[in-house]
């Protein structure tokens, strides 16, 4: 694929959760619970509402076909205004502090006067309807060039259990949204700058990390084609992977158009009820439905089956479109007869439509209210093929490709949220903020100041214990141990089962601290995270490793060990330092420096041999 | 220089070196406030807002509602709150401001119910509502039935709501529903419970209640809606959708939704039971003060001259000793004072302890087991019709409309 040749142009929006100790919009805590530890549930309908300028937003719309009830589970860490039975409380300032440090880090202009807006969302992920934002900040920078256009300040959606279920938990929970103009034109940009906003974001050392903390949406276009926004991905090495298949799904439908108009193709308006020709059909879906309509593509045969994306068909485009009346899909004569559905049903079916060779039937089948609803989506959906790529909100697919979700949602979805006053940002207040280090920098930094190696102190700023080591090598401790600490002692005692969710970077740093003082060996670390993970204390656990061995004691000790294996000595000589150094390290448990136990054996070993 | 813009002009805004264009809104805390063309609104100091150009605002068509001839007809009074409301554009608040008309077109599902016929008695918000509007609602009311209304729908203010309905249950008997509703979350959201409460409303309107009630959810889950006796219910949350509920009694029924049935307790008033009859007199010189510990009697002096008081005692029914003289005082110079509890719960009793007896004593009437609002609008209504103390105490004491319970029954 040649970007260029293809005229692409893609752009990025990057919602990053926050790390605050409350909510947006409320005084709850920004945890994630396990949805078995919900303790109330209740059932909400939603309803598009007018815009302030009196038009019904297009996306919201056709949400309202499907009119559901959803159900919520709600905690003990959640509250009413989650329930959206409360108003909302001022907009937390720590939340805005962040987004500030952010905007400054790409150089941005901050918004006198914040206004908290209702963004019309009614797929139930909002209790209210609306997901509430504030545009805080516009034109920045990025290093290829580019332009950061805005950043927002929003509220996390409740998270999706399954179908009709949000959990609330995640509902308010402070998210900047990072929008960049369509100033890329690569795939790979796209990915290169989606690490580079990622890295700064973490740099300020104050966002969430983990999976679902941070999302990718991308806007995908090409020469001819349309604004295609991509929601929801999760992966950052796929991003590059979701474009290029982007691409090739807006080539394919522009291919697939221009054959139709060769064809001269048309969609049917009316669809031809044909529930008794598959009365007694094997399909039990067809011989189940309580209606089955049929609409005739005209010129649409091997179209409707065409591989647009792996994995995908314009068939699976239609599908989606016909899903939004809650109908489980269709079927469509590209793939027929499959399914249960036998060859002479399917002549049957072409004669009754009159369907020729070049055209195509799509089969719905449901209640007659959604089958009807389904049917003016297809002849939607089909209808657009003939005018090329529609602008749409669509889904990310597991590997890459990507399903319908919505329209694209326009500026009728946006009005004020009276609840809350505006929040001003004064000269004074962004003057006082300072852009955070950003993380290259800072790995730089360390290999310079404290002579790690560039892969550990790349490793150290991508850690989610970077924090502990900074503050462990604030307390006094040497770099070198605090890094190996963070790095790798912490990981393996966590693969072998310990619990250090309960530690607390304190009483490591007291551990370290300990190894710094010379009250226990930099080998006892292990061991003795291990006893303060089981609730010891930090003193009791070193006095415990650390039995008092004294330089005259441990040179005494070093020559008993030395003396009672003085065969095994005299036989490997030298090379007898290895296997001596295990017996001495048990001896001590682990209290002593190794490198003092080597030194003490050499001289001890040397002294043996005369 | 500052220019003056008009709402709906074309601007253009320059925050720091980005352009922006807009839509200007209005001013506020002297700011520009712009809507931008992504949606989002933005407060910008004037010197960096441009005239672009003026539009012309396009008025919103009048969508016609259809109604259906074979259904019954009800009548929708329309006193605003926030079942009408939606957002001012220029400054950005909640405003009362629909027609009842509009109401048919915010709740779609009301014209499968029921014809309507819609009146704009105020456009207020509830805590506004005075003892006048009391009775012109109660006239408006009794009209719409006499007119041959199946039903009445008041749309209300949540506030006060209670105190409008057990106003009218005490100035009218109805044959039919008059039904009080309203939405604790505002009409503009799609979350709004103005959809489902309306729509259950409605259904208790045609339903066979005979009797002055108040519909609105009945737990925070849009499931059903609680009919209460206007007698007995209060406010007993702030923001919550199910914030009504029937105190020391049970609701007189339910609206199951979206099904939309009603089921009606076998002490509902039946339809067609009782007579249309209006008695809107009314004596609004009547006060209600809740006591507390430590209050200065002096207090009390405030409603020297009114026809009634009701003190919101606390317990059984009490005010501190130093309170009882002035209350005597009062009752001396002719006003009537009821005494209530601020319990809510249970039934007034002066005879168990000193204080109470020395209450009685100084000419207060016990009340029973009314809210404390409830008798204030009751004596209001008492006091229209009669001046004979006896007289008063008497009807204070008997039940006319619910309020007043033959037996206490179990529990809270
Ligand atoms: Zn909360």
């Amino acid at each position: 694929m040649d970007s260029e040749q293809v005229g692409l142009v893609a752009g990025l929006e990057i919602h990053q959760q926050l790390d605050t100790a409350c909510k947006l919009f409320c005084g709850c805590p920004t945890r994630i619970r396990p949805v078995e530890e919900h303790n109330g549930e209740f059932y909400r309908y939603l309803r598009a509402t007018v815009s302030e300028l009196g038009t019904i937003d297009r996306a919201a719309e056709e949400e309202m076909k499907h009119i559901r009830r959803f159900r919520y589970l709600a905690y003990d860490s959640t509250c009413l205004v989650e329930n959206d039975d409360e108003p909302p409380s001022p907009l937390n300032e720590e939340a805005l502090e962040i987004t500030l440090e952010i905007a400054k880090t790409f150089e941005m202009t901050p918004i006198e006067q914040v206004h908290v807006m209702r963004k019309l969302v009614i797929d139930g992920s909002n209790t209210s309807g609306f997901q509430r934002t504030g545009l805080v900040a516009v034109g920045g920078t990025l290093p290829n060039g580019g332009r950061v256009e805005s950043i927002c300040l929003e509220e996390e959606a409740a998270q999706r259990v399954e179908d009709a279920c949000f959990s609330l938990d995640r509902l308010g929970i402070p998210l900047v949204e990072i929008t960049t103009s369509p100033c890329l034109h690569t795939p790979e940009e796209v990915q290169e700058t989606a690490a580079f906003i990622g890295m700064v974001l973490r740099s300020t050392g104050r966002v969430k990390r983990g999976i679902g903390t941070i999302r990718q949406d991308l806007n995908v276009s090409i020469r001819g084609g349309a604004r295609v926004e991509i929601k929801g991905v999760q992966e950052l090495d796929l991003i590059a992977e979701v474009v290029r298949r982007e691409v090739r799904r807006q080539q394919e439908l522009l291919a697939i158009r221009e054959e139709l108009l060769a064809r001269g193709a048309a969609v049917d308006e009316q669809p031809v009820e044909v529930t008794r020709l598959f009365e007694k059909t094997g399909s039990s879906i067809l011989k189940r439905a309580k209606v089955i309509l049929g609409i005739r593509l005209r010129g649409f045969a091997g179209l409707v089956g065409r591989e647009i994306q792996p994995g995908r068909r314009l068939g699976s485009e239609i599908s989606d479109y016909a899903k939004r009346c809650g109908v489980g899909g269709i079927f469509h004569t590209d793939e027929l007869p499959a399914y249960g559905v036998t060859a002479d049903e399917v002549a049957a079916l072409r004669a009754m439509l009159d369907a020729e060779e070049q055209d195509a039937v799509v089969l719905v089948a449901a209640d007659r209210k959604k089958a009807l609803c389904a049917v003016q989506q297809i002849v939607r959906r089909a209808s657009l093929a003939l005018e090329g790529v529609p602008e749409e909100t669509r889904r990310m697919l597991e590997g890459g490709s990507s399903a319908y979700m919505r329209p694209l949602p326009g500026a009728a979805r946006m009005y004020p949220e009276t609840d809350i006053l505006p929040v001003s940002i004064s000269p004074e207040r962004w003057g006082s903020i300072s852009a955070p280090e950003l993380l290259v920098d800072r790995a730089r930094r360390y290999v310079a100041e404290y002579s790690l190696s560039a892969a550990t102190a790349d490793q150290l700023v991508h850690s989610s214990s970077l924090s502990l080591f900074d503050r462990a090598v604030a307390a006094g401790v040497q770099p070198g141990l605090a890094a190996r600490t963070v790095l790798a002692t912490l990981k393996e005692l966590s693969r072998d089962g310990v619990a250090l969710d309960g530690i607390g970077d304190d009483r490591i740093i007291a551990v370290l601290g300990a190894v710094q003082e010379g009250r226990a060996a930099k080998e006892a670390v292990p061991d003795l995270l291990r006893a303060v993970a089981g609730g010891a204390p930090v003193d009791d656990a070193v006095a415990s490793f650390a039995p008092a061995v004294d330089a005259d004691e441990l040179e005494v000790l070093v020559d008993q060990i030395v003396q009672e294996r003085i065969a095994f000595v005299e036989e490997r000589r030298m090379g007898a330092l290895g296997p001596l150094m295990g017996v001495v390290m048990a001896e001590v448990r682990g209290s002593v420096d190794g490198k003092r136990i080597s030194e003490l054996l050499r001289k001890a070993i040397t002294k043996a041999l005369g | 220089m500052t220019e003056t813009f008009a709402s709906g002009d074309r601007v253009a805004c320059t925050i720091g070196d980005t352009e922006l264009s807009g839509t200007y809104i209005t001013d506020r805390d002297g700011m520009r406030v712009v809507k931008l063309d992504s949606g989002y609104n933005i407060g910008v100091d004037p010197s960096r807002v441009a005239f672009l150009e003026r539009t012309s605002g396009g008025d919103q068509p009048a969508v016609e509602v259809d109604q259906d001839p074979a259904l019954p007809e009800l009548a929708i009074i329309s006193t605003g709150g926030t079942i009408a409301s939606r957002i001012d554009y220029r400054t950005g608040a909640v405003t009362s401001q629909f027609t009842a008309a509009d109401i048919l077109r915010a709740i779609p599902g009301l014209a499968e119910i029921a014809r309507f016929r819609t009146q704009i008695l105020a456009t207020i918000l509830s805590e506004n509502m005075t003892p006048a509007l009391w009775q012109q609602l109660a006239r408006a009311v009794h009209d719409a039935i006499a007119d041959g209304a199946a039903g009445v729908i008041v749309t209300h203010g949540t506030d006060t709501m209670s105190y409008s309905a057990a106003a009218l249950a005490f100035m009218l008997q109805s044959p039919v529903p008059v039904i009080f509703v309203g939405s604790q979350r505002s009409a503009d959201r799609p979350s709004s419970d103005n959809v489902m409460n309306g729509i259950c409303a409605a259904a208790t309107a045609v339903s066979e209640l005979g009797e002055v009630a108040v519909v609105m959810h009945e737990s925070p889950s849009d499931d059903r809606c609680a009919i209460h006796r206007a007698t007995r219910v209060r406010k007993l949350h702030t923001s919550r959708r199910d914030a009504f509920r029937s105190v020391e009694s049970a609701p007189i029924g339910y609206v199951e939704y979206p099904a939309r049935t009603v089921t009606l307790e076998p002490d509902a008033v039946q339809r067609g039971t009782r007579p249309l009859i209006l008695d809107d007199r009314l004596e609004p010189r009547c006060g209600l003060v809740q006591f507390y510990p430590g209050m200065d009697p002096v207090l009390f002096d405030a409603f020297s001259g009114y026809s009634g008081l009701v003190v919101a005692g606390t317990g059984l029914g009490h005010v501190s000793s130093a309170c009882i003289e002035r209350l005597g005082a009062l009752v001396d110079a002719g006003t009537v004072v009821v005494m209530t509890s601020q319990c809510l719960y249970g039934r007034v009793c002066d005879r168990v302890y000193d204080t109470g007896r020395d209450l009685l004593t100084a000419g207060v009437i016990e009340g029973a087991t009314m809210l404390p609002e409830v008798a204030l609008v009751k004596l209001m209504c008492v006091l229209g019709r009669t001046r004979d103390r006896d007289e008063v105490q008497r009807l204070m004491q008997t039940d006319l409309a619910g309020e007043v319970l033959g037996r206490s029954p179990h529990g809270l």
